[in-house]
C-alpha cells in the first residue's frame, strides 16, 4: 500500500487562486468576474497582474453569471467567483438558460463549499450544489482534492472549452498531491490499489479515504481507493474496472447523499455491474455552526466514518 | 442602407411573417413581435453594422442585437431570414420537432443570428453588458443592442445590470425598453406598477430618450439619436413606445394576443391587414 504524506496543510481555495493568476498569464482571453469576496475566493492576485480583466460586479451574483456568458462573445475565457450557495442555487437559472443550454464557456469556481465553511453554519454551507450541476447538460463538475488539484485543476480548465463548475473549499486541508502532476478532465485516479473494497472519495474526503485505508490495512482489509475528482463526465471506465475486482464499491463526499457523486457512481453500478455499495454523504439534512473538524464527525464525514461505513459493506459482500 | 419607404415595405412582410407562422404553428406570440415589427426592421435592414451571410459568433467589428424578451422570436426569426441570416424557407419551421426555430430563442441548434438563449426573463440585459465589455477589451469599435420588455423591468437582475453598466462607464450598450403597457395577465400599470420608468432608467445613470416605436420615420431618428448618444461615459436606454398587435385591427390595445395564435378567421382578417411586399415565405 502506497503512503501518502504531506508537509503541511493548505486551503483549496488558494490553489484556485495561484491556478487563476497562472491563467491570466498563460492567455490573455482570460477574465475574472468576482461578486465581492475576492479575499474570500483569493483572487486579489489574479486582480492586482490583471486589473483591466478583472470585474468587481458587487453583490449580483444573477448579473454576474449573464455577464460571463455575455463575455464569452468575443472569445474571453470568464472565471467567476464566489460561495459554492452563490454560485449555483441562487443563480440556477442564469446559469441554466444563459451559459448551460447556450453552450458558454463559462468557469463557475465556487469555494466555501460544505459543512467545513464552518462558523457561518447552514445558510452558507452548500451541500446540494454537486446535484445542481450535474444534472444541467453540457456541464462539467469538477472537485479537486487539495491545494495543488485545485491549481492543476484551474488551469485544465483554460484548455477545455465548455461550461464548467469548479468546487473547493475554506478550510486547511492536507497538501499532498504531487504539485507537477497533470490534471485530466474525466480521469480519475487510482491512489490505492487494493482487492477487498473500491473506495471512491471526490473533494478533501480523499483524504480521509486514505486515512480510512490505513486503519483498514491495520485490519487486514485492502481497499482501493480513487480519486473521483470530475464527477461529471464520470470516468466510468475506472469505476467498472475497479468495482469488477473488488466486487463492492464505498463512496464518500462532503455533500447531500442525493445528487452526489454517489449517486452518479450508484446508477452506474445499478445499470452495469450492480454490487453491494455503501456511501458515505449527508443524509437529507440541513448543516450547523460548528469548527469543520466537528462537523465531519458529527455528520459522519471523517476517516473513521468511512471505515464504519467499509466494514458495513464488507459484512454484506 | 435603405430608405424609410423601404423600410415599411419590409415591416409590413415581417408582419405577415409573424402572424404565419403564429398560425401554422398554433402556438406562439404575436401582439409583441407585431408591436417591434418596426423597430427590428429598422435595426436588421438600417442600423447595425452586421455580416448576415457570415454569421461569426464573436463578431468582431460587427454590432451585435440581444433579444432579451425572447418570446418575440417570431419577429425576430422573421428579420434575420429575410435580412440574410438564413432562408426564409426555414420559418415554416418555426416551433415544430427538428427546427432550428425554438419557441424561444436558443444556440443548441446552431441557428444563425442568434447568439444566447432567451426567454427566462431578466438575463438578456447582463448577456448585453458582458459582451460590451469584451468588445472594449478587443478594441472593437461594434455597438451592444438589447431588446427587453416593460413587463420583464419587474425582473430584479434588470436591476443588477442597470447599477452594473452604468458603475462600469458600458457607453456601448444600447438598452430599448417595448414599452406597450401590456403582459400576459393584463396591463402592466395594473400587473405591478413600473411607476416613473424614465425617471429609474436615469437615477441609475443611464441616458434616456424616448420614441414612437410604430413610426418608421421617428424609430430611425430615435435609434440615431441612441448612436449618437454612446461612448459618453454613460449607456443608453430607449423607451420605445409601441402597441402590442400593431397592425392588426383587432388585435390592438388589449394584453388578448400576448400568447394566443389567430384561428383560421381571425389569421384571414389579420392577414388583410398587410399586404405581401416581398413574397411570403
Amino acid at each position: 500500500m502506497k503512503e501518502y504524506t504531506y508537509t503541511e496543510k493548505k486551503d483549496t481555495r488558494s490553489g484556485f487562486g495561484q491556478g487563476l493568476l497562472e491563467a491570466g498569464k498563460i492567455n490573455q482571453n482570460v477574465v475574472a468576474l468576482c461578486a465581492d469576496l475576492t479575499g474570500s475566493l483569493m483572487m486579489h492576485g489574479f486582480k492586482d497582474a490583471f486589473p483591466e480583466r478583472f470585474f468587481q460586479v458587487g453583490i449580483a451574483e444573477a448579473n454576474m453569471m449573464g455577464v460571463a456568458a455575455g463575455m464569452t462573445i468575443g472569445g474571453k475565457i470568464p472565471f467567476t467567483g464566489t460561495f459554492a450557495n452563490f454560485s449555483t442555487g441562487r443563480v440556477y437559472d442564469q446559469i441554466r438558460q444563459s451559459i448551460a443550454y447556450s453552450g458558454k464557456n463559462v468557469k463557475i469556481c465556487a469555494s466555501h463549499a460544505g459543512l467545513t465553511l464552518g462558523e457561518d453554519g447552514a445558510t452558507h454551507q452548500m451541500l446540494e450544489d454537486i446535484g445542481m450541476m450535474k444534472m444541467l447538460p453540457n456541464m462539467s463538475v469538477i472537485v479537486p482534492c487539495d491545494h495543488n488539484q485545485t491549481r492543476a485543476a484551474t488551469l485544465a480548465l483554460l484548455n477545455h472549452e465548455g461550461p464548467a463548475y469548479l468546487r473547493f473549499g475554506r478550510p486547511k486541508v492536507p497538501n499532498f498531491t504531487d504539485p507537477g502532476e497533470a490534471f485530466e478532465i474525466g480521469k480519475a485516479v487510482v491512489l490505492n490499489e487494493g482487492r477487498d473494497l473500491s473506495l471512491f472519495a471526490t473533494g478533501h474526503l480523499v483524504w480521509e479515504a486514505l486515512e480510512a485505508a490505513k486503519s483498514l490495512h491495520a485490519r487486514g482489509i485492502s481497499a482501493e481507493v480513487i480519486n473521483v475528482h470530475t464527477i461529471k463526465p464520470l470516468d466510468a471506465d475506472c469505476v467498472l474496472q475497479s468495482v469488477r475486482k473488488t466486487g463492492c464499491a464505498l463512496t464518500a463526499e462532503e455533500h447531500q447523499l442525493f445528487g452526489g457523486m454517489g449517486e452518479s457512481i450508484a446508477a452506474l453500478l445499478a445499470t452495469h455491474h450492480p454490487v453491494p455499495m455503501e456511501m458515505v454523504g449527508v443524509r437529507d439534512r440541513f448543516g450547523e455552526s460548528g469548527k469543520p473538524a466537528d462537523l465531519m464527525k458529527k455528520y459522519g464525514l471523517d476517516a473513521e466514518s468511512i471505515v464504519g461505513s467499509a466494514l458495513r459493506l464488507l459484512d454484506r459482500k | 442602407m435603405k430608405d424609410s419607404n423601404e423600410l415599411k415595405q419590409i415591416a409590413r412582410q415581417v408582419r405577415r411573417d409573424i402572424l404565419r407562422m403564429v398560425y401554422e404553428a398554433q402556438s406562439g406570440h404575436p401582439g409583441g413581435p407585431l408591436g417591434c415589427a418596426d423597430l427590428l426592421t429598422a435595426l436588421y435592414f438600417s442600423v447595425l453594422r452586421h455580416k448576415p451571410e457570415k454569421f461569426d459568433m464573436n463578431a468582431h467589428g460587427e454590432d451585435l442585437f440581444f433579444l432579451s424578451n425572447g418570446h418575440l422570436s417570431a419577429g425576430w426569426y422573421s428579420v434575420l431570414a429575410r435580412s440574410g441570416y438564413f432562408d426564409t424557407k426555414e420559418l415554416s419551421s418555426f416551433r415544430k420537432i427538428n427546427s432550428r426555430l425554438q419557441g424561444h430563442p436558443a444556440t443548441e441548434e446552431g441557428l444563425p443570428g442568434v447568439r444566447i438563449a432567451s426567454g427566462s426573463l431578466g438575463q438578456g440585459l447582463s448577456v448585453a453588458c458582458g459582451a460590451a465589455l469584451s468588445k472594449k477589451l478587443n478594441a472593437d469599435p461594434g455597438l451592444v443592442y438589447c431588446l427587453m420588455g416593460d413587463g420583464e423591468q419587474q425582473e430584479g437582475q434588470v436591476w443588477e445590470a442597470a447599477m452594473f453598466a452604468a458603475g462600469r462607464k458600458i457607453d456601448n450598450l444600447i438598452g430599448m425598453i417595448d414599452y406597450n403597457g401590456q403582459q400576459i395577465d393584463g396591463p402592466v400599470d395594473e400587473i405591478m406598477p413600473l411607476g416613473d420608468l424614465k425617471g429609474k432608467w436615469k437615477k441609475f445613470g443611464w441616458k434616456v430618450i424616448e420614441m414612437d416605436g410604430n413610426d418608421m420615420d421617428k424609430v430611425l431618428e430615435g435609434l440615431s439619436r441612441a448612436r449618437d448618444l454612446s461612448g459618453k461615459q454613460q449607456p443608453v436606454m430607449v423607451l420605445v413606445h409601441t402597441d402590442m398587435g400593431y397592425g392588426v385591427d383587432f388585435m390592438m390595445g388589449t394584453h388578448e394576443w400576448h400568447g394566443k395564435p389567430p384561428d383560421d378567421e381571425q389569421y384571414r382578417r389579420a392577414m388583410a391587414n398587410f399586404e405581401e411586399t416581398l413574397g411570403d415565405y
